[in-house]
């Protein structure tokens, strides 16, 4: 099945590099995945995170608040 | 403690380059190259340190410990010494805002947080350090979290609610001191430690530039600007130094990194130290980028309300310490 990545950030530095990280992975490991930029405050709200880059994967947050490796991210997907 | 570094210095510089000694430009590629090896060392301990005690003290801790205890007054204190171990990035400023609210933490503690964390960091703290030593690092680190504990206080008494933007008050009035759950990340501390690290690699990796330029700047009007030349603009009975410095201070927006090799050499050319934390703080502490973040959750009135009150501390604090050093 399909995993769904959300990445919640205001569109910083640290939200682009996660972001980056998390595509790479995908990619190079042929994961089936929908990755989503979620930059609406609103949005990211409602999944109460205080500390941005967060990495949601399948509505469960995983990562808050910094840049995960990419093993780190590939631990994370499987 | 550092002159093994200075020998190092000294030695590359007069035996490996061959260079003459007392001529200018040698004396200030001397200067670089003592300063630059003592300031990434100490920057280097400072960012790991506060890298381990930050693991263990994520922002939610801090959240779920304000909103549980009652601090009888207290609570400004601790917030704002929360905000020295957590990291700050301007753009978490409003999830952090809103979590706080949620929390039914007060509007003036949340302050007290959000002013001195970007205010006291690692990094300067790193930096000052290396730059004026230890007796300065612990002045500015006080009046950092002084300043985020009385301007905290000044803004929860000014009863600021009704400025917020209506979602937020709407989160407000579901606010209830209750904690969220929190899973806090199960890792032993060989397991945190690479991921302390490669934060550590990523801070330096971001700030050495800065951290260079502003060294070098600072070394070359070192060389060449008179001692004393700022005395006669910026002398400590000009009244209205400080708050000058502090108002040109605010629209610029900088870190710590680059602005901090500078503002060493405007001292010691002869602008009083307190001017030159003022606008230091100025720089780092408030800023044009935050504020429009910052319009999320809060009217144009409450941002202008803040920067005032935040400002007009500084100032104060700018005057309290030239009158005393």
């Amino acid at each position: 099945m399909s995993k769904i990545i959300k990445i919640l950030g205001t569109g910083c530095l640290k939200c682009q590099t996660m972001t980056g990280v998390v595509k790479d992975v995908v990619s190079e490991n042929n994961i089936d995945a929908n990755i989503e930029k979620v930059e609406d405050i609103m949005e990211i709200m409602k999944y109460n995170v205080m500390s941005t880059p967060a990495l949601v994967i399948d509505d469960v947050i995983t990562i808050k608040g910094r840049i995960p490796s990419k093993t780190e991210v590939l631990e994370l997907l499987k | 403690m550092f002159n093994w570094i200075q020998n190092i210095a000294d030695w590359f510089v007069y035996d490996v380059l061959n260079l003459e000694k007392e001529q200018h430009l040698v004396e200030a590629l001397n200067f670089f190259i003592y300063d630059t090896v003592k300031i990434l060392i100490l920057l280097f301990v400072v960012i790991f340190f506060m890298g381990i005690v930050n693991s263990y003290f994520p922002i939610d801790k801090v959240k779920n410990y304000l909103s549980r205890n009652k601090l009888y007054g207290l609570e400004y204190l601790m917030a704002s010494l929360f905000g020295v171990v957590t990291p700050f990035c301007s753009c978490s400023s409003v999830p952090l805002f809103i979590g706080f609210v949620r929390g039914g933490i007060p509007l003036g503690v949340t302050f007290a947080f959000l002013i001195t964390s970007p205010l006291v960091n690692e990094v300067a703290i790193g930096l000052f350090v290396g730059l004026f030593g230890f007796k300065m690092t612990i002045i500015y680190v006080l009046s950092g979290i002084l300043l985020g504990t009385i301007s905290g206080v000044i803004l929860q008494k000014l009863k600021l609610e009704p400025f917020l933007t209506p979602w937020v008050k709407e989160v407000l009035a579901n606010a209830q001191r209750e904690q969220d759950k929190f899973e806090a990340e199960q890792l032993s501390f060989s397991q945190r430690l690479p991921i302390i690290w490669a934060e550590v690699i990523k801070i330096l990796k971001g700030i050495i530039p800065f951290v260079i330029i502003g060294i070098a700047i600072g070394g070359l009007m070192h060389g060449y600007i008179p001692e004393g030349f700022f005395e006669q603009y910026m002398a400590k009975d000009n009244l209205f130094a400080v708050p000058i410095a502090t108002i040109l201070a605010v629209p610029m927006y900088a870190n710590a990194s680059g602005i901090l090799p500078v503002v060493q050499v405007l001292v010691a050319k002869g602008i009083p130290i307190g001017t030159a934390i003022a606008f230091m703080m100025g720089v780092v502490g408030l800023s044009l980028p935050e504020a429009m973040l910052l319009k999320k959750v809060m009217s144009l009135k409450l941002i202008a309300i803040f920067f005032g009150v935040v400002t007009l501390c500084i100032i104060i604090s700018g005057y309290f310490f030239n009158l005393i050093l």
